[in-house]
């Protein structure tokens, strides 16, 4: 069967997507999960150990507190209630934190910082996984063992106003809710106000034991303008009063009860010196969590210190304090200054229920648990718990019971740490079967486009794809019985959870016939290179094509690109990369243009455009080794320089001056947002652009450039029509289609990238490209380059927290999903759709030949597949990295999405490409 | 002829090397406190004037292309005066490419101008010395195929591997290694430093290696 390159392009990158898909499924690992999690029975709870005597007491004890309030503000960190901003702008907290009846912590939160993750760890006391902030767009509903679930279970009345999170999380165990969108990021007194608005009515009424409150308002400010706003402190007095008005509510009415009520301020996660929140900076998982309650009295000169904690205690704190059983994925530790004030025994007991249920975590989780050390530090502690209640059931004496018993505890607090310190760090296994078989597909697809690269991008532009003889042929049943053994045996054999083996028999059997076809291709095509190669030799035909240097930088861009990925450093700084090499680019252009656009240079009319370069890292000999190996160079030859005499007066100079009117534009937009972890501080000029009406002016100057580009576009499409097809005219209008939507999703500050790139693609096309003539390889990978680097001039970053889901809303009254989904993809890509739709547009007006878009939608595929297997395999290599979780694991969804822009981009080229053969 | 002439350049490149390790050395007698890293700007400055002065001393002494018939007085001050603004005007050049390519506009403006002051010291000032205020001179020699002598190819190579290095030694800086040399713009000056140098040792041997291949049109 003949396909066209671009077709064929397409395809391969189709199925590279179902190869990244399996990859990322296993990549994510489950978090660590107690295996009876999913059936809620209700397992007696651990008795206390008693050394020969028989214990009374083997029921759970009773609740510490009869109600307890959680106001949980997103976004709050530390430094808002505990540093200089908490003293100024929150009196009455501060009161609490310095002098009431509390105790104060910084509470650590684990990345991913983002909400729903966040409510999952405070509720349930797990680490959730990675993939939480895929799905945090449409929360499904909590199925873990969790405090709310068991308080229901309990008989509980609870209330819960504010994020509809919540409501989404714990569907029916809220007896009242009113939930809150966190959508509208530009609203921060609405969204507050109808949380505050219940709460005069729900505290004089009482009927309720737990109340959750969450507030949107401080997470938004920070979006908006980011934590040195004027605005949080406005937010933090606001909240402070109504922290003061629950708290002396909860005051008052404990009087009529016995039991002492609990109230929880916490924040889920903290802010970036940006104001957003994603990643794993210490201003990000810096939370603070202050537990109020009259049973905390101090005496006057008692300092307490806010203590680092973990942000999944709070689950076993609450889980003991309402009197119920901990929750069995929890892998927090108790607060020990919360029952601090309790008599020794219900102490121990409580320290006791802890240490069993995390062991018996750790014993699911761990097959050689009995080494660890806190599995044996758990063994001596309950001895000795065991020996002091026989102790405490014989005799009274209250000295030696004291001192025996501070000693159980203290065992037993260690036992606490260290038994939760490597649960945390438990985990849970990658799934490496499915990483391989989806690695295997990506590289599989990439050996194939490698492979067909000569076929491909011929003049013709078709490419042999022998579909049949391989179904038919040997190799692929040998394989594909091969591979369905290995299946069966590793699916029977390994314990833990594999994505591939809970597939259907059906679907699991497809992926191995796609493996092995895909095999079969690689074979067979590397046969057919390896045939024409031997003839190529024979017939000593050698290519003399020599690679310019604007090739060779090309190349080593790329690979350079690629390598870079390995760091960490690199991955966080990626837009210092394609800044990099975009100016790099753009003075090797100048390189070509001065040779051969500047006077005196006539000596050799006839010349070759292979010059040497000063600029992009070519030395001489490099240059000659690589010239046997030409693969990019595409039939060119010796372009002939146009001569002077066909560009006159201005359009000359202009020729001259875009290389460097692209150079300073690219300067401009690299301060308009600053990205990136280590240069971040330094000063935005979009955030000049934000702050006032002049500058305001200044943005509507930049949307009427826009309009006058939009129609002058338009209106060269109708010139342009007179001499092409209707299709160009078409294709002009859908990329002015793309601008418009952009100019519409992009924040205002924004606009200037839209500018500056629409300014950069007219000088590049009118100046550069078409003067120069540089072939289509070359035009395709600058576009992808300058995409790239428009992609962080926006202000993207490798980083979860910049992504504007702002722009979802625009025009939408309520959160829809797949309207929503789909803006916001296109307003963070709309660098790279931008730049691919424009290559489109100026190849189908501008290319000679006709193979060009389909040689363009090959190359676009080959130099987009080619980062994210390389990536994948240098994740898989670091999957035991430090940063794999806070730099690693982001970057890898960001080019698992970018493939699938890419894969869009070719479906489009080759739907172009169609329409274009047709016609 | 020609193996003289390598042996010639040879002795020229290893003195410009010596007067680079020399300036990295002696300094340390006089100043107080210096050190590459520490007072790198002092460096820089006395690096560049060391280079351009043995450069300029080498060109008087060696005298490696014919001089020109006319040698009035008058002739050779306009020469000089085109020299210098030409280095200069490399050095404003290098400033703003460096700043084009993400530079701090205002903070650091010293170090950045005193790196492009370097650069131009390792490629401007040599082709000033060999070619003189020659645009098309400069054109020629670096387009391929130009170069004429075995000075001229030695001129290509080390200054080609000059910017390779700055290039280069751009690379570590968004590490987070925290080292003292990562800072702007010591990395790129030591990198196109090491390119100087690298350029100035491969320069004889790779010309000396290809001998025979290289035959130049005038000879």
């Amino acid at each position: 069967m003949r396909l066209g390159s671009g077709t064929f392009a397409a395809c391969c990158v189709v199925v590279e997507v179902l190869g990244v898909v399996l990859f990322l499924r296993g990549f994510f690992p489950a978090p660590v999960r107690s295996s009876s999690s999913s059936k809620h029975q209700a397992e007696p709870p651990a008795p206390e150990p008693s050394a020969g005597a028989s214990s009374n007491w083997t029921k759970l004890p009773p609740p510490l507190f009869s109600k307890v309030v959680i106001v949980l503000i997103d976004a709050l960190r530390d430094d808002f209630v505990f540093g200089s901003k908490g003293v100024k702008f929150m009196p009455y907290t501060t009161y609490l934190v310095e002098k009431g009846a509390s105790h104060s912590f910084v509470a650590e939160a684990k990345p991913p910082t983002v909400t729903m993750p966040r409510i999952k760890a405070l509720m349930t006391g797990s680490v959730p996984g990675f993939i939480d902030v895929v799905m945090n767009l449409n929360s499904p509903a909590l199925l873990e063992d969790n405090v709310i679930t068991q308080a229901k279970a309990a008989g509980k009345r609870i209330i819960s106003y504010g994020d509809e999170t919540w409501v989404k999380l714990f569907p029916k165990h809220f007896v009242e809710y009113d939930g809150t969108t966190s959508f509208f990021v530009s609203d921060y007194t609405e969204v507050d106000e109808n949380v505050t608005r219940h709460l005069d009515k729900v505290l004089k009424r009482g009927d309720w034991d737990v109340l959750i409150l969450h507030y949107l308002g401080l997470d938004h400010i920070g979006h908006v303008s980011g934590p040195s706003s004027p605005l949080i402190g406005r937010k933090l007095s606001e909240m402070d009063g109504v922290l003061m008005k629950i708290h002396t509510a909860l005051l008052s009415e404990e009087r009529e009860t016995l039991l002492p009520s609990l109230l929880v301020l916490c924040g889920d996660h903290g802010m970036s010196e940006t104001g957003g929140h994603g990643a794993s900076s210490t201003e990000e998982v810096s939370t603070p969590l202050l537990l109020v309650s009259s049973a905390f009295e101090r005496k006057p000169g008692d300092i307490r210190y806010p203590k680092h904690v973990q942000q999944t205690d709070l689950a076993a704190t609450l889980a003991i304090g309402l009197g119920l059983p901990i929750p069995k994925n929890s892998v927090g530790h108790l607060l020990f200054p919360a029952i601090e004030g309790k008599p020794m025994r219900e102490q121990l007991r409580f320290l006791h229920l802890n240490t069993v249920q995390l062991t018996k975590l750790l014993q699911e989780n761990v097959p050689s648990f009995e080494k660890e050390p806190g599995f044996e530090q758990f063994k001596i502690s309950e001895r000795l718990h065991g020996n002091w209640i026989r102790l405490y059931l014989e005799e009274n004496n209250s000295e030696v019971l004291f001192n025996l018993g501070t000693k159980v505890r203290r065992q037993y607090l260690d036992a606490l740490k260290t038994l939760s310190l490597s649960l945390s760090r438990q985990v849970a296994q990658y799934d490496v079967y499915s990483m391989v078989v989806g690695t295997v597909v990506v590289l599989e697809v990439l050996t194939l486009l490698l492979l067909s690269i000569p076929q491909a991008l011929s003049s013709k532009a078709e490419l042999e794809v022998p579909l049949l003889s391989p179904v038919f042929s040997l190799l692929f049943y040998l394989t594909f019985l091969v591979l369905s053994a290995v299946h069966v045996i590793v699916c029977t054999s390994t314990e833990s959870s594999c994505y591939l083996c809970s597939l259907s028999w059906l679907t699991a059997g497809g992926v191995m016939v796609l493996v092995s076809a895909l095999l079969c291709a690689v074979v067979s095509a590397l046969t057919k290179v390896l045939v024409r190669g031997k003839l190529l030799s024979k017939n000593a035909a050698h290519s003399n094509s020599r690679w310019s240097e604007l090739d060779l930088l090309i190349l080593l861009g790329t690979l350079g690109h690629v390598l870079s990925l390995g760091a960490s450093s690199f991955i966080e700084e990626e837009h210092q990369t394609w800044y990099f090499l975009v100016s790099t680019l753009c003075l090797a252009l100048c390189h070509d243009i001065y040779r051969n656009y500047l006077p005196g240079d006539d000596c050799e009319p006839q010349r070759c455009l292979h010059v040497e370069g000063g600029f992009d890292g070519a030395t001489p000999a490099l240059q000659d080794k690589n010239t046997s190996s030409a693969v990019l160079e595409l039939n060119r030859g010796c372009k002939s320089p146009s001569s002077l005499g066909t560009l006159r007066g201005y359009e000359k100079w202009m020729v001259l001056a875009s290389p460097w009117v692209i150079l300073t534009c690219c300067r401009l937009l690299r301060s308009l947002n600053q990205t990136g972890v280590q240069w971040a501080h330094r000063p935005d000029l979009g955030h000049w652009l934000t702050r006032g009406i002049l500058e305001a002016r200044f943005v509507y100057v930049f949307v009427l450039g826009i309009l006058f580009t939009g129609t002058k576009d338009l209106l060269k499409s109708q010139v342009v029509a007179a001499g092409f097809t209707v299709k160009t005219v078409g294709l002009w209008e859908l990329y002015s289609g793309f601008v418009l939507l952009a100019a519409l999703l992009l924040r205002p500050h924004n606009l200037p990238v839209l500018v500056l790139s629409l300014l950069i693609q007219t000088l590049m096309a009118k100046f550069v490209w078409k003067p120069l003539r540089h072939d289509v390889a070359e035009v395709t990978v600058m576009h992808y380059w300058f995409g790239q680097a428009f992609f962080y001039f926006q202000g993207n970053s490798n980083n979860i927290a910049t992504v504007d889901i702002s722009a979802g809303f625009v025009g939408l009254d309520t959160y829809v999903e797949i309207p929503a989904i789909f803006l916001t993809a296109f307003a963070t890509y709309t660098g790279p759709v931008l730049w691919a739709s424009h290559l489109v547009s100026f190849l189908s007006s501008e290319a000679s030949s006709s193979s060009a878009l389909s040689h363009a939608g090959f190359c676009y595929a080959l130099i987009g597949s080619f980062p994210v297997s390389a990536y994948i395999i240098l994740v898989t290599s670091l999957r035991y990295h430090l940063f794999i979780w806070s730099v690693f694991s982001p970057k890898l969804l960001y080019e698992g999405m970018h493939l699938l822009i890419t894969a869009a981009v070719c479906v489009f080229f080759t739907a172009m490409d169609q329409t274009n053969t047709k016609s | 002829m020609k193996d003289t002439d390598i042996k010639r350049l040879l002795y020229t490149h290893l003195l410009c090397i010596c007067s680079i390790i020399l300036s990295i050395f002696i300094p340390s007698f006089f100043l107080e406190n210096f050190s590459i890293l520490e007072t790198h700007l002092t460096w820089l400055c006395i690096c560049s004037v060391s280079v351009t002065a043995v450069n300029l001393v080498l060109y008087l002494v060696v005298k490696p292309n014919a001089s020109s018939k006319r040698s009035s007085l008058s002739f050779k001050v306009t020469r000089f005066v085109k020299c210098c603004v030409y280095f200069l005007m490399s050095c404003f050049t290098f400033h703003v490419i460096f700043v084009l390519y993400g530079a701090p506009l205002i903070e650091l403006v010293l170090e950045t101008f005193l790196f492009a002051v370097t650069l131009s010291t390792f490629t401007t000032v040599p082709c000033l010395c060999l070619l003189g205020p020659n645009i098309k001179a400069w054109l020629r020699v670096f387009s391929r195929n130009g170069v004429t002598s075995v000075w001229e190819n030695s001129l290509q190579i080390t200054t080609i591997s000059s910017f390779v290095g700055a290039w280069l030694g751009a690379f570590p800086i968004p590490l987070d290694w925290e080292r003292p040399w990562q800072v702007w713009p010591i990395s790129c000056t030591l990198g196109a430093t090491f390119g100087y140098v690298a350029g100035l040792f491969i320069s004889p041997l790779w010309i000396y290696w290809n001998r025979k291949q290289l035959t130049y049109k005038n000879n």
